[in-house]
């Protein structure tokens, strides 16, 4: 538990995650790309055509994993909402920033590829039914988080003020998920389920796991690479930031 | 934990509750309004207002699209197993617009009964094949072996 506790707070320190962030991108960064090459190629050419849709149902190796990850870094800027309002801590306010834009980009790329979907299969770019309306307010609730924190002097305030609006966005989830279940919509109910075997062929379904995964693992590149930028520009003052800027590079710390 | 802290997390709790509990009591409340189409069933029962644009889905029947002659005039039936309506249509359908599949049609309920749209969308399932396992269920399915490909229901 100790050591939990001293990760933790290590990771509170913004000049250790500038440290240990640049290890270990290049890492995620390969990765992210190595599972998203391989997923589309894999997806686009050699997936099998779908018996009804034909080879528009492919959109779908960018359109769900877009849309999962908006849904799930939703709740990465919640949980760092919480930490940020709790403890205090000064790089969950960094990352609950980070996170609404990294999330709005995503959320935007999976109401973009819908609409792109819509139109040959459904005949429509758009509807108001309730999956795609909730999914609009997502986008509307992670550009809120970002106008509201410029919207504000000082800092704290700030994050208070952006936490306190990304936890009340929490609602916004399940609705988002269930809305296909709950109302009558023009958007089908999910493939992907955790109680039973998705209703996908094997052969279309395998490189859509590897697409999601590329995409989570993007998300956190994209989310570190925020962070940083957001580090740097809070601690331009500090010693290790003049440091860097003069290329002398990032020493480890004396004594964590 | 520190009291402070303590005193903060409940906050936090508390927000979270609040507002699924708001939330849950607003959609509670619009129930009906947050459906995006009418059943048959439900304007069978008079659930649905005329004389105003609304959305009716379902399953289109097997063997009810009738084309004019000449233009583009069409109609075909909208079931959801409970209850059917007649819709007509002028104009193109989309692709995926097939006897048997899901369909909503966006117009006005005409004081005869019947439905006139202004527009067809089609509605495709979470099922996604190859058409070597459509053919292949299909089969199944005329050679009565139990062959699922799915819940096709009016969703």
């Amino acid at each position: 538990m100790s050591g939990v506790w001293s990760f933790l707070h290590k990771l509170g320190s913004p000049r250790w995650f500038y440290r240990i962030s640049s290890q270990w991108l290049p890492w995620l960064g390969v990765l992210a790309g190595g599972l998203l090459l391989w997923g589309v190629v894999w997806g686009l050419a050699f997936a099998p055509a779908d018996a009804i849709q034909g080879n528009s149902f492919r959109i779908i190796y960018i359109h769900v994993p877009a849309a999962f990850v908006s849904l799930a870094g939703y709740y990465m800027m919640a949980g760092a909402g919480v930490v940020s309002l709790v403890w205090k801590i000064k790089l969950a306010d960094v990352a609950l920033r980070a996170g609404a834009g990294v999330g709005a980009a995503m959320t935007f790329c999976a109401l973009v590829t819908g609409s792109i979907w819509g139109k040959p299969t459904w005949g429509t770019w758009w509807v108001w039914d309730a999956r795609i309306t909730s999914m609009l307010v997502l986008l509307f609730l992670y550009l809120g988080v970002l106008a509201l924190y410029e919207a504000f002097e000082s800092r704290e305030t700030a994050a208070k003020a952006c936490a306190v609006l990304s936890l009340v966005g929490t609602v916004n989830i399940p609705i988002i998920y269930k809305s296909v279940d709950w109302w009558y919509s023009l958007h089908q109910p999910a493939t992907i389920k955790l109680t039973r075997a998705p209703s996908m062929h094997p052969d279309m379904f395998h490189p859509l796991i590897v697409t999601i995964l590329g995409f989570y693992v993007l998300y956190v590149v994209l989310l570190l690479l925020r962070m940083r930028a957001e580090v740097l520009e809070r601690e331009e003052k500090a010693r290790w930031v003049e440091e860097l800027a003069q290329g002398r590079g990032l020493a480890p710390e004396s004594g964590g | 934990m520190h009291p402070v802290r303590r005193q903060r997390l409940i906050i936090v709790a508390f927000i979270v509750v609040g507002a699924s509990a708001a939330a849950t009591l607003i959609f509670r409340a619009l129930s009906d309004n947050m459906n995006f189409f009418y059943a048959p069933a439900q304007i069978a029962g008079g659930e649905a207002p005329t004389g105003r644009t609304i959305r009716v889905g379902g399953l289109v029947v097997p063997g009810s699209l009738k084309r004019a002659e000449s233009g583009l005039d069409l109609a075909f039936r909208v079931t959801d197993n409970r209850a059917e309506l007649e819709v007509d249509f002028r104009g193109i359908l989309p692709d995926l617009f097939s006897e048997g599949k899901g369909v909503v049609a966006v117009g006005e309920l005409m004081p005869g009964g019947r439905f006139k749209a202004a527009e067809v969308l089609a509605k495709h399932d979470e099922n996604y094949m190859p058409p070597e396992v459509h053919e292949a269920l299909k089969k199944g399915e005329t050679a009565g072996l139990a062959a699922t490909g799915g819940d096709d229901d009016v969703r």
